[in-house]
């Protein structure tokens, strides 16, 4: 057979793709924020603080790391997503609206009577919701009994979840570490929302959770420490977890409450469900970017 | 000389965790998702047998339960078909993970419980579950069994098996009596009559039906004529049975190894209020805990064994005429 040349595309210079997929990421990130305020508005109630600290950890997940398809959500080669930290079902809802798993407008109707979106993520209402959490903990160990049945069929899919530093504080958490490290969960990755802030105070007020990564360590997991709202740290911090083997990892995400609206940040009065004034909500959108005009779609649009 | 490993003491035998464990073993060709659980209790609970049989399908989760019966929920989430099994004391740590990661998440796992109710014996008042049958039953969607002997052990496993859902199932740690011949039927959902008769009807689950019969041979020598009826669902109740069970004999007894409250004896006392409301007597623990002792010794002390439900079928006799 006479050898033909295949005529290759020379593909964009990597740094390029990196730039653009970063600029696509952060923008996904900055109108998943736009939503979770939004929701939140109008539920009346709702965890804006810890939904806004994880946007770009999500945003980086869905727009680059996890394998998931909106129109094959039940995929058995799909890799899952465990919000373990149920209370930021808002940032999960707004992720899911922007990456076309649900109609943003329906994933708007938070905490109604009647909406599938529920205060925290339930897998019977909604088919991309891996499983029902809100229950500090479990998420964490469900996602550890995925990544263990997964292996079992030799499946390749990968599984992730993410925690919030407060709920480090139970119990379940350290049993599932252990399990995880012992059985060698190399196709698990749990993320920590790290913002320091939990519940009613601070976490080192309430239970101090450092020395954090020498706990995890001593643990026997792929430790990483980052900034987690640094697209470019998060993507590349997958990849290593990805290559890492016979070991689960865990990305200790340094992270802001609050992040990108001013007067919630740091506040752990924002943690808890709160309900948003109608002028509180505008100067949150305005913060985070959205015209006067989103604002209004966001806010009379309903 | 060598030193021989002590033997397992009550690990053998014909106890209803033996029944489960050998039975297990015998199901997982047919059923290749299934998947046991074991939190370092599988030579307490009979899924020793399973580890040895099938070692590959065996996950070792440590003591630590929470742990495991979340976990439970994401094997199933992936399509297998876990089997988590401890002591049923222990399920009670991990009622809220059976309740958001299991029966919220509409996950089809199974949590089978060995060393339930008094029948544990000398181990004592900790490790006596006398409240499991109340705290699983109040889970929406949760099915509750509780099988009265091996044969019957045999069968329920299988059952649990065939079945699409979460189910909470007690096994037994002592040797337990036979109550059916080989040719025995079970099925989820349906109560049986063991024995018939016309006075009363004393409903009983786990080893009181053993139990239940023996004190039916006592009435029996009095003039009464009880009948017994093997409740081993608790949930869903077989609501009919017990309507007609109200009806022809117009007075019940429940029997069952745990709490009074909120057990089979709460189960029987909500059907027959809603369908047939006749008088109902209640054997079961009266609201304590337990203590060492050896199963029987322990079911005469707190009026679990034949004697006490005799006495409480002629109580529920009595009380016909004014009720």
């Amino acid at each position: 057979m006479p050898f033909t040349p295949r005529t290759v595309e020379t593909p964009p210079r990597e740094p390029e793709l990196k730039r653009e997929l970063h600029a696509e990421i952060a923008l996904a990130a900055k109108s998943m924020r736009q939503h979770t305020v939004a929701s939140i508005y109008h539920a009346g109630s709702g965890h804006p603080g810890g939904s806004l600290s994880c946007a770009d950890i999500l945003a980086t997940l869905f727009g680059a790391e996890l394998n998931v398809w909106p129109n094959a959500a039940d995929d058995p080669m799909r890799d899952r997503f465990v919000l373990s930290k149920g209370h930021a079902a808002p940032a999960l809802y707004a992720a899911a609206a922007h990456h076309g798993f649900c109609d943003k407008r329906a994933a708007l109707k938070l905490r109604k009577i009647g909406s599938r979106f529920q205060g925290h993520p339930h897998v019977e209402d909604l088919p991309w919701v891996e499983t029902s959490t809100g229950s500090l903990g479990q998420g964490f160990s469900v996602a550890i009994g995925m990544a263990m049945g997964l292996k079992l069929q030799n499946s390749t899919s990968r599984v992730y979840t993410l925690l919030g530093d407060g709920e480090l504080q139970e119990g379940e958490v350290w049993e599932g570490a252990m399990c995880a490290a012992h059985h060698r969960l190399d196709n698990f990755c749990a993320i920590i929302d790290y913002n320091k802030l939990q519940s009613d105070a601070r976490n080192d007020q309430i239970m101090r959770l450092e020395p954090l990564a020498a706990k995890w360590r001593a643990f026997d997991w792929a430790v990483a420490e980052i900034d987690g709202h640094d697209i470019e740290a998060l993507l590349r911090t997958f990849r290593r977890a990805g290559a890492t083997r016979e070991r689960p990892s865990v990305i200790i995400a340094h992270t802001v409450k609050g992040k990108g609206v001013p007067y919630m940040e740091n506040m752990p009065a924002w943690h808890g469900s709160v309900k948003l004034t109608r002028e509180q909500a505008e100067d949150a959108l305005q913060a985070l970017g959205a015209t006067r005009k989103d604002i209004k779609d966001y806010l009379d649009g309903l | 000389m060598g030193s021989e490993a002590p033997a397992l003491i009550g690990s053998s035998g014909d106890s209803l965790r033996e029944a489960f464990g050998k039975a297990l073993s015998e199901l997982a060709d047919e059923f290749p998702k299934l998947v046991v659980l074991d939190a370092d209790i599988a030579g307490g609970t009979g899924v020793h047998h399973f580890r040895k049989s099938h070692p590959e399908r065996f996950l070792q989760f440590g003591i630590a339960e929470q742990n495991m019966m979340a976990a439970a929920g994401g094997l199933s989430a992936v399509g297998l078909l876990p089997v988590v099994t401890t002591f049923a004391v222990f399920c009670l740590r991990a009622v809220e993970q059976a309740r958001l990661s299991l029966a919220y998440s509409k996950r089809n796992a199974k949590i089978v419980a060995s060393h339930p109710g008094l029948d544990v014996g000398p181990d004592g008042g900790s490790a006596q579950a006398l409240e499991d049958i109340a705290a699983f039953r109040a889970i929406p969607g949760m099915t509750v069994i509780s099988p009265a002997d091996p044969i019957e052990m045999r069968l329920a496993t299988r059952a649990i098996l065939e079945f699409d859902g979460p189910v909470y199932m007690r096994t037994g740690r002592s040797p337990a009596k036979r109550v059916f011949g080989d040719g025995h039927t079970f099925e989820i959902g349906k109560g049986r009559i063991v024995r018939d008769g016309t006075d009363v009807t004393v409903v009983a689950c786990g080893v009181e039906v053993a139990r239940a019969v023996e004190a039916a041979d006592l009435l029996a020598e009095a003039g009464i004529a009880a009948r017994v009826v093997n409740m081993a669902t608790i949930k869903p109740i077989d609501t009919a049975l017990l309507a007609r069970c109200a009806e022809e004999t117009g007075a019940v007894v429940t029997a069952e190894d745990h709490n009074v409250h909120g057990g089979l004896g709460g189960a029987v006392a909500e059907a027959l209020a809603q369908t047939r409301p006749c008088p109902i007597e209640f054997v079961g623990v009266k609201d304590t805990f337990g203590a060492s002792g050896e199963p029987e010794e322990l079911a005469v002390m707190f009026g679990l064994g034949p004697k006490s439900i005799a006495e409480a079928a002629k109580r529920a006799i009595a009380r016909k005429r004014t009720h």
